[in-house]
């Protein structure tokens, strides 16, 4: 099994010198940890390419925040923008990946993880827009929920973020890709076998 | 025509009704109009209807109209830091449209455009779609259809902004990841109320750099500015 930032290492893995990469908030934050060598750009989708860490104590600055709202800092490749320009980037196809956590997943690519009903509803985020227009989506999260229940599912119940959208689900259990027909196995984690991974999940696996 | 006014009140003047449709700039508490959204609490108008990404905090930004109950509606993608909208939500003394972030940036962009209506593929086959006219074009891999949805670009009575620098004619210059939906908000307001840290003069600014010229701009103030930070997160210095 993998633990969050194993998950987040495997995720670093997906993406390819030269992109420009959307991280979400939680796990997929901490894939920019792992992008070792490659030449990555992180967007911002409120209105920045070239996101740098956190800032060091008493250098925060309230105009320099990322879209988690924390306080982040800038680089040398670092450009500004304003929401419809980011968003024009996103929607436009010029991002190339999009790592992002879920609630629910399902087989044919749909995608969970803005509101449960007659819960808090918080608000989708830019997370409609990512979904729907960046080159490929990523999604990493736990395999089960605390109830022990397949988060991937043959049909998502909660209501959709994207339908269709989904390229590939990183899970502590191992890595599968949204193919023709069902979930592809294409990695198990350390420790875990094919059948423990088909056994945790309730989504068709092809 | 003179556009710089003394203070947030003035520069409101005769601008200010019951019931209207005012769109605001910020993202989170970054970049927010917060000297204009204390006068419109000040002026106690009433039944506004907010196009904001967010909905502020308890006490600062929107937020302080939700205290006071001037707010009738918001157009927002997400409003998660706000107690106080939660409960008039719930209650359902307020009403909530929410959009997700990229269409109310276009909506607001495009209505500043004079574009009434764009087809997005954001939200197609979730609720965002319910009800929207949907349209197919050929834009995928070898010109397969692909489904899209119309959007209304957004046409608001106001348009309150927050720049970092404005020369006297109104040509704004904004500060790193606080120009968000500033732009895109004060392109969509009939009329358009800025307030700056810093004022300067005419000729000062590279007009090469103005990142919103100043015909979009109506009236102007300066003043100081609280810019409260939502999460601050810094690392260790190794």
């Amino acid at each position: 099994m993998w633990d969050r930032n194993q998950m987040a290492a495997r995720a670093a893995q997906e993406l390819e010198d030269g992109w420009y990469v959307n991280l979400g908030i939680g796990i997929p934050t901490l894939v920019a940890n792992y992008v070792g060598d490659k030449d990555i750009t992180l967007q911002s989708e409120n209105g920045m390419l070239g996101m740098g860490p956190f800032p060091f104590e008493g250098e925060e600055d309230p105009d320099l925040i990322n879209a988690g709202k924390q306080t982040i800092t800038e680089m040398d490749r670092t450009a500004y923008f304003d929401s419809a320009q980011s968003f024009g980037m996103i929607r436009g196809g010029k991002i190339a990946a999009a790592i992002l956590g879920a609630m629910e997943v399902d087989e044919k690519g749909d995608l969970a993880n803005w509101m449960i009903p007659g819960k808090l509803v918080k608000g989708m985020g830019g997370a409609m827009d990512l979904v729907a227009g960046v080159g490929r989506v990523i999604v990493v999260m736990d395999h089960t929920n605390k109830h022990g229940d397949s988060k991937l599912l043959k049909e998502c119940t909660l209501p959709l973020t994207g339908k269709g959208v989904v390229d590939r689900i990183i899970t502590n259990l191992g890595v599968l890709d949204v193919v023709e027909g069902g979930l592809k196995i294409v990695e198990c984690a350390d420790g875990v076998s094919e059948d423990d991974l088909r056994a945790a999940t309730e989504a068709t696996i092809v | 025509m003179k556009k710089i006014y003394p203070n947030a009140a003035a520069a409101l003047d005769g601008l200010l009704h019951d019931g209207m449709f005012i769109a605001a700039g910020g993202f989170g508490l970054c970049g927010i109009p917060e000297l204009l959204l204390d006068a419109i609490k000040d002026a106690g108008t009433k039944d506004l209807t907010f196009a904001s990404n967010n909905a502020g905090v308890d006490d600062f930004g929107i937020g302080i109209l939700l205290q006071t109950r001037q707010v009738k509606k918001m157009i927002s993608s997400y409003v998660g830091e706000n107690a106080e909208f939660m409960r008039q939500y719930l209650s359902g003394e307020l009403e909530l449209e929410f959009n997700p972030q990229g269409t109310l940036a276009e909506r607001m962009r495009s209505g500043g455009c004079g574009i009434p209506g764009f087809y997005t593929k954001t939200g197609v086959g979730t609720v965002i779609a319910d009800g929207k006219e949907h349209k197919d074009f050929p834009t995928g891999p070898d010109g397969a259809m692909e489904t899209y949805i119309m959007e209304n670009g957004i046409f608001a009575d106001l348009a309150i902004v927050k720049a970092w620098k404005a020369d006297e004619t109104g040509n704004l210059v904004f500060r790193k990841t606080a120009r968000n939906f500033n732009p895109p908000a004060a392109m969509c307001g009939k009329t358009c109320v800025v307030e700056v840290e810093e004022i300067v003069p005419t000729g000062s600014l590279d007009p090469d750099s103005i990142h919103l010229p100043g015909i979009y701009v109506h009236r102007i103030i300066q003043g100081d500015h609280e810019k409260r930070i939502e999460q601050r997160t810094v690392r260790e210095k190794t």
